[in-house]
């Protein structure tokens, strides 16, 4: 499934098989920090642990004149507050069972609960940043191009990647990886011309994802100095939010499609740095006369 | 649909923060949506209430911070409001607006207990 967003739990699938050989575990250690972290099955793996330093907490102190402070120490070992007292002080080194610092508020105030707020400042996509950035660094170490085909269904990626396959699969080695919900259609198309494709299946989910790039890459093997084409789920929205780790987003329009395009599907149109105009031989038509009545001869393709 | 998938991505790092931070119920998520990022926020209210369901977060008030969207406009050669991706400069009617702020989806905060 794709980590990033959980779409499509458990029906993501690249090439047939159900893609759950990765998973995350939860740990709890003996001083009671959490942390998870991911790892892919019968593989050695690093994790990281984002524990609190030990021993650090704040302490509120109420003053006889009602105003109130708060602050920071580090010590070792335990300390209690002493009921009944008007004026909050502790002791260190003394072992006991009352821990007011133990709460999310780590400090303890009379008649306040344990409320507070968190800063986070992270961006929602950060994981799937992460996963793309490992895939671009990926590429560049290995001097390989990699593109982003991104369109509406129907535009005709996957015939402008078969006629630039054909084109250019005598000068530089090529492999492709087909996005679409259902079916590896495409995957069967790229493989007719003799480069090597990987179909994955997003189930439910609308968009290629970085995480599921990165698999595609342990599969396909793209040489060095290659060109690796990302065909995405056809779809003129999502796609637009989510980075593969890809030099460029290269946006396909058919001219059948109209040319509001651009300003109905902005977001897609200004992630990406290329625009193919497709299907220009049928410009005159479309222009002139409604397309269903005056048809042409398909399949050809300037682009 | 890709606001479900962002929605996953917000419980994910609100989940990761409330463990860390031991808390027992999240009360509030607070999020910077920027008027040129591609996410619609009454979208992204409605599916962050179908995922936090049965979650941590369960019931948290979700607040979104409506971030204005702001572009350099060439011709003018300084920053200007922007209202949406291919908008026109508001002072000289220039198309040619570069993008600078507003752009961002991010989680700023939670408040736990």
């Amino acid at each position: 499934m794709c980590t990033v967003c959980g779409c499509g739990a458990g029906e993501a699938k690249v090439e047939g098989e159900a893609s759950e050989d990765s998973h995350e575990h939860t740990h709890v250690h003996e001083d009671g920090t959490v942390h998870s972290h991911a790892h892919e099955q019968g593989q050695e793996h690093a994790h990281e642990h984002g524990e609190a330093p030990l021993g650090v907490h704040s302490h509120t102190h109420r003053h006889a004149d009602g105003s109130e402070h708060s602050h920071a120490h580090t010590h070792v070992g335990e300390h209690a507050h002493e009921q009944g007292h008007e004026h909050h002080h502790h002791e260190h080194g003394i072992a006991a069972d009352l821990d007011y610092g133990s709460g999310p508020a780590r400090a303890h105030a009379p008649g306040l609960s344990q409320s507070r707020m968190v800063q986070i400042e992270q961006d929602i996509l950060g994981k799937n940043n992460a996963y793309a950035a490992a895939n671009r660094q990926w590429f560049d170490e290995r001097g390989i191009l990699a593109l982003n085909l991104v369109s509406s269904p129907g535009s005709g990626k996957t015939a402008v990647l078969v006629r630039t396959i054909e084109l250019l699969k005598v000068k530089v080695a090529i492999s492709v990886v087909e996005g679409d919900q259902q079916t590896s259609n495409d995957a069967e198309r790229i493989r007719a011309t003799g480069v090597t494709a990987l179909q994955i299946n997003t189930g439910k989910g609308c968009h290629l994802d970085g995480h599921m790039v990165g698999h595609a890459l342990e599969r396909l093997k793209p040489a060095d100095e290659s060109l690796f084409l990302i065909e995405n789920v056809g779809n003129l929205v999502c796609p637009a939010a989510f980075d593969l780790g890809e030099q460029h987003k290269v946006a396909i329009l058919s001219v059948t499609e109209g040319e509001d395009k651009p300003l109905k599907y902005p977001d897609m149109f200004r992630a990406a740095d290329v625009l193919l105009l497709n299907k220009c031989d049928l410009l005159p038509t479309w222009n002139s006369t409604p397309i269903w009545r005056k048809p042409t001869p398909a399949g050809s393709i300037r682009s | 649909m890709h606001e479900m998938s962002l929605a996953e991505g917000v419980l994910q790092l609100v989940e990761e923060t409330a463990m860390r931070e031991n808390a027992q119920r999240v009360k509030l998520v607070v999020l910077e949506i920027g008027r040129l990022s591609s996410v619609e926020p009454e979208a992204l209210r409605f599916c962050f209430e179908a995922v936090v369901d049965g979650s941590i977060a369960h019931g948290a008030v979700l607040e979104i911070v409506d971030v204005p969207g702001v572009g350099w406009c060439m011709p003018c050669g300084e920053s200007v409001a922007m209202d949406e991706a291919f908008g026109a400069c508001p002072r000289c009617g220039s198309y040619q607006l570069q993008p600078t702020g507003g752009t961002e989806m991010r989680v700023r905060e939670i408040e736990i207990e």
